[in-house]
């Protein structure tokens, strides 16, 4: 019988990680900076669109070196893939290239927004999860969405805060946190992110973990950015959990007058 | 004549740099012996030959950027002596670099970098969108806005390898046809080994270069003309980056994808997007002829900067090598230091932050003419 992982950690497919933070690769300038934004974020997750390395080449010094190196667990996605049929054939290659039956799945719907084609999403997401996959779809803040994802057996479902790469932060906190209450699976705030208080905030609104990418990877000083997400992500977790104070229309004196002397 | 004290070179790699690197060494009196089945076969056979060191600058590689300021500093001097000796000209082109953004996102984006590039004393000026279509009328009129770079220049690479052969073969280098699959079948007793072999380095040295796959169009202006601009333009198109490189010959290079990939496959969608992004900010080029498509693969390190020097547990072993996508621009420096070190057996200063085995600690030893192999490699 396990013992209940600790409040901090975080299960997602059966697994258990130490960190709520994800990054993704893309942007990244350099394998030796990938490594320096991969130690310093804490991150336990790193997603790698297949479409961008070859597997197969001997890359000495490359991504996939500096991924192994660092000890963290491989995400393979579906980024750039357009039809559920095309995802689904990325995914398959995926798992045969990297031995994971993990998946973030991306079926994109507009060029211009990278927002995810809900109907195709839908069903790679049924066709993956029959094949046995742990299915991880970026999808929208849409609630019903979300909940018809979760039922059809995805293991988390991943909403997007913003247009991918757009930096924009949360555009509709509300939808969150409704989406937040509609599944019972974990929820992942993917895309949207610019700065740490967003990051922040997608935790505080009930999210489970956060992924981002551009955010630290396009920063002037992505180390420094990597840092603050990993702080940012551990303070929203903790705001959420310790019962923030209710908002009021006026002040309310935090030290009050009785029992002062008089002086 | 060959003077005393000074080792015989065996270079490995008959590009760019081994080339260089063979000249230089041979003009100062060593004896000088390349190896390669086919010089110029690899990256520069496909590259731009942008020599730009303030559009190449990103933020967080300061070692690079200096590295790149120096090496394009020299290339004035580099072209006179190879024009000296072999009297060719090797298309070097010194109108400037125009950088330019099409949308409100790409002007944002490009002005981040151009803030740090002045910052860093680097000479580029921002431009008005009208400023900058009365540097180039052909551009495209919904420009945001863009920067000149008069110091960034451009030459054309299989010129260049091309005159760097008759350099070489004049001052006395010989060239061997016979590929290389050991370090140990062609070294001399007593002498010392250059390994210039772009991506092939990782093989003979186990050094971690790797293939960064870029996919690069040739166009040809219509009838024979020059193309219609002068300038090198590089740009963002709606979040994508491209540059259009216009020779005088009438070639125009389109480049370039960048891909962590080692095969040499054409795809659809790279001519694609490349087309699309360049025709978005110069429109009269959907009129002129495509003749070439090729794929080629930029020797990448783990910090992006060049291996050059020694290594510690072989100096007879020299690597000139990695330069990923500066290899024509560190040409003359990556020459020069090699040539220095041979000759006077004293490492420049410049060489220390280049050091080959730099990423030793981080990625343990290595077993001799071994690469690493992904595919050995277990994910949990």
């Amino acid at each position: 019988m396990s013992t209940p992982p600790p409040e901090s950690a975080f299960a997602l497919g059966g697994t258990t990680f130490g960190s709520r933070l994800i990054l993704g690769t893309g942007g990244v300038t350099s394998p030796a900076m990938l490594e320096k934004v991969i130690r310093a974020s804490g991150a336990e997750l790193v997603t790698v669109a297949l479409r961008r390395i070859d597997s197969t080449a001997t890359m000495g010094g490359g991504m996939l070196e500096v991924l192994a190196r660092c000890g963290v667990r491989l995400l393979p996605n579906t980024a750039g893939c357009r039809t559920a049929t095309e995802a689904v054939t990325v995914a398959h290659l995926a798992r045969e290239a990297f031995e994971t039956p993990w998946i973030k799945l991306e079926v994109i719907g507009d060029e211009r927004t990278l927002l995810p084609d809900a109907v195709e999403l839908l069903s790679a997401a049924e066709r993956l999860v029959a094949d046995g996959f742990t299915v991880l779809p970026y999808t929208t803040d849409d609630p019903v969405l979300a909940r018809r994802l979760a039922d059809a057996g995805c293991a988390a479902v991943m909403p997007a805060g913003a247009p991918i790469g757009s930096g924009l932060g949360i555009g509709n906190p509300h939808h969150l946190r409704l989406l937040r209450q509609s599944v019972e699976v974990p929820v992942i705030l993917d895309a949207g992110i610019g700065t740490a208080s967003d990051a922040a905030l997608a935790m505080e609104l009930g999210c489970d973990a956060v992924l981002l990418a551009s955010a630290v990877t396009r920063a002037v000083d992505p180390v420094r950015m990597a840092t603050a997400m990993r702080h940012a992500v551990e303070a929203g977790r903790l705001a959420a959990g310790a019962g923030r104070i209710a908002r009021r229309f006026h002040a309310l004196a935090s030290t009050p007058d009785e029992g002062r002397p008089e002086l | 004549m060959l003077a005393a004290g000074l080792p015989d070179v065996v270079v490995v790699g008959a590009g760019p740099i081994g080339l260089a690197v063979a000249w230089r060494c041979a003009t100062r009196g060593m004896r000088v012996t390349v190896y390669d089945p086919d010089p110029g076969s690899g990256a520069s056979g496909v590259a731009a030959g942008m020599l730009a060191p303030v559009a190449e600058t990103y933020f967080g590689e300061r070692t690079l950027t200096g590295l790149l300021v120096e090496s394009a500093a020299r290339w004035p001097g580099f072209v006179a002596e190879l024009a000296e000796s072999t009297g060719l000209e090797v298309g070097y082109r010194t109108e400037g670099t125009l950088t330019v953004a099409l949308t409100g996102d790409d002007l944002a984006e490009a002005e981040r970098l151009w803030s740090y590039q002045r910052e860093l004393g680097l000479p580029v000026t921002p431009l008005r969108p009208a400023e900058l279509r009365a540097h180039e009328p052909l551009l495209a009129p919904g420009l945001r806005g863009g920067a000149l770079a008069p110091g960034d220049h451009q030459v054309d690479p299989r010129r260049l390898v091309a005159a760097l052969r008759i350099a070489a073969r004049r001052a006395g280098v010989s060239l061997v046809g016979t590929p290389v699959r050991r370090l140990s079948d062609v070294a001399r007793p007593a002498g010392v080994t250059v390994v210039a072999a772009g991506c092939g380095t990782a093989a003979l040295t186990g050094l971690p270069i790797r293939p960064v796959k870029g996919q690069v169009l040739r166009l040809r202006a219509p009838a024979g003309a020059g193309p219609g601009f002068r300038r090198v333009i590089r740009g963002y198109a709606d979040g994508r980056s491209v540059y259009l490189v216009p020779r005088a010959d009438g070639e125009v290079v389109v480049g370039a994808t960048v891909e962590e990939r080692g095969d040499l496959d054409v795809t659809a969608g790279a001519v694609l997007e490349l087309l699309r992004a360049a025709t978005d900010l110069l429109p009269e080029i959907a009129e002129y002829e495509l003749v070439e498509a090729r794929a080629g693969l930029r020797p990448g390190t783990p910090d992006n900067a060049p291996l050059i020097g020694p290594l510690a547990h072989r100096p007879e072993v020299v690597v000139a090598a990695g330069h990923y996508r500066h290899g024509i621009v560190l040409t003359p420096i990556t020459a020069d230091l090699v040539a220095d070190l041979l000759s006077t057996g004293v490492a420049d200063p410049l060489l220390g932050p280049l050091a080959p085995d730099r990423f030793a600690a981080e990625r343990g030893p290595f077993v001799d003419d071994q690469s690493s192999h992904v595919g050995r490699m277990r994910w949990n």
